[in-house]
């Protein structure tokens, strides 16, 4: 932990390993990423970022970060006009958080359309005095399909949940559900579509294995 | 199930922690950040590092310490102290924070929680409430319990919860530094009364301490700082006593 290599996130790449895999972190003007560059970095994932369409062809997978308003989110991705290329990606792809939720085809924060890669929708929690909003804090995870995103992470691991929207439970495209008011997706996955509810990159060395697997999809 | 977070609290000025810490394996207790990924490796669930920093410099020493945490650290932490607007909790957002922490900014000007909210999202905002017992009401203090404040603890709690907090950390200076355990009434109601999740703080002494705040008052986190810093509470034997008591931990 003493080293200090100076992981100066905006544009850099750290080329660690130029023929390995390339993660492109697409922008478009939601949240922060710091954290997400340095669990990247940490990991020795070479990394860069996606800005306009012709940055696509630089990487062979992608993450679409976000935290924050789901609605809001997709009228900045929307702004950024890489919408359509988005939704014709075959390379690996994952969304994180709020990114996920983009994913989805509707959400209730902002009664906002979203892509519609995933036709489920992302809806609002009841919280109560019991079960309080946002889902706060570490949470135990399930695979509901094999599929190497959860290669070495057992079933009922904890990883780090901070929302107050979830994703709706469906046999199709849930990955691997959690419980908390209802079942909800903590991960969905389509093709090459991935989305985790989760924070892999605040959730322990279970988020750093799965940050680990993605990169090997 | 929902685990309940244990949090170990940093006190940092001028980007150095200043309560004593007698870890026999650091080689620097004054490092923040060797300190935070100590107690991450221990299995702490969470951070919070409070600046007590007094000078004009504070934002940019405390951004630089912040990046540093997010560099080396893989679980959530929270940053307090000094936020005063906008432009404070966006620096630290950038830099890696997980949330921020408003105390008498919050108190002093109560539109900041909404400003806030609004902008980085209500799991972004935790409002910290320093609380004491006058004329046998809660009473809401600032400036480390030295001040009242003419503000009834819980209406202000519920006044956070209206405008956008996410999160409510709440500290008994009664209890403070008595390690004589948690005000589990004033949390119980508290905690019965909000949304959103509550963080108790002040008084933890012991492990049963920690047991006996979780079984009450059924708050979603505990904090503490000096049981943790001197090695008297571990946070591995901590963790296997609450799972001892059916108390769900990671």
């Amino acid at each position: 932990m003493t080293d200090n290599n100076q992981p100066d996130t905006a544009t850099a790449l750290p080329g660690i390993s130029p023929d390995g895999p390339r993660i492109g972190i697409i922008r478009y003007g939601a949240g922060n990423i710091f954290s997400l560059t340095a669990a990247l970095e940490r990991l020795n994932i070479p990394y860069g970022m996606v800005y306009t369409e012709t940055d696509f062809e630089k990487f062979d997978r992608y993450i679409i970060p976000g935290v924050g308003h789901a609605g809001a989110a997709m009228n900045k991705l929307e702004q950024t006009g890489l919408v359509p290329k988005i939704k014709a990606l075959k390379k690996p792809t994952l969304g994180i958080c709020v990114g996920m939720q983009l994913l989805t085809s509707w959400s209730e924060e902002g009664d906002a359309d979203m892509l519609n890669i995933f036709p489920v929708k992302t809806l609002k929690f009841a919280g109560n005095t019991t079960f309080k909003v946002p889902h706060t804090g570490w949470n135990q995870v399930y695979q509901e399909k094999e599929n190497p995103l959860f290669k070495n992470i057992p079933a009922g691991s904890h990883f780090y949940f901070v929302h107050s929207y979830f994703i709706e439970y469906d046999h199709l495209y849930t990955l691997s559900s959690t419980s908390y008011i209802n079942k909800f997706s903590a991960s969905i996955w389509l093709d090459n579509f991935y989305g985790v509810q989760f924070h892999p990159e605040k959730s322990g060395v279970y988020g750093e294995t799965l940050l680990t697997n993605f990169s090997k999809i | 199930m929902l685990a309940k977070r244990i949090i170990p609290c940093l006190d940092v000025k001028n980007g150095r922690t200043v309560k004593g810490v007698n870890f026999v394996d650091l080689r620097d207790a004054g490092d923040p950040v060797e300190l935070a990924w100590n107690y991450s490796q221990q299995g702490a669930d969470e951070l919070v590092f409070l600046d007590i920093t007094a000078t004009v410099e504070r934002r940019k020493t405390m951004v630089e310490l912040v990046k540093a945490v997010a560099r080396q650290i893989n679980i959530p932490f929270t940053i307090g102290g000094g936020i005063n607007e906008i432009a404070d909790a966006d620096a630290l957002l950038n830099a890696g924070a997980d949330k921020i922490s408003i105390n008498s900014a919050a108190v002093r000007n109560p539109a900041l929680i909404d400003e806030l909210a609004k902008a980085f999202g209500v799991q972004f905002v935790i409002v910290a409430v320093d609380t004491r017992v006058m004329d046998d009401k809660n009473i809401v203090y600032l400036n480390g319990g030295r001040l009242p404040t003419e503000k009834q603890t819980l209406e202000w709690i519920l006044e956070a919860e209206s405008r956008g907090a996410g999160e409510i950390l709440l500290t008994s200076m009664d209890h403070d530094g008595t390690k004589s355990g948690f005000d589990n009434g004033l949390l119980t109601l508290v905690n019965n009364a909000v949304n959103i999740p509550v963080i108790a703080s002040g008084g933890a002494g012991s492990v049963q301490h920690f047991v006996d705040v979780f079984q009450q008052s059924e708050v979603d986190a505990a904090l503490a700082a000096s049981v943790f810093h001197y090695g008297e509470i571990l946070i591995p034997d901590l963790k296997s006593a609450l799972k001892a008591h059916q108390i769900e931990v990671r």
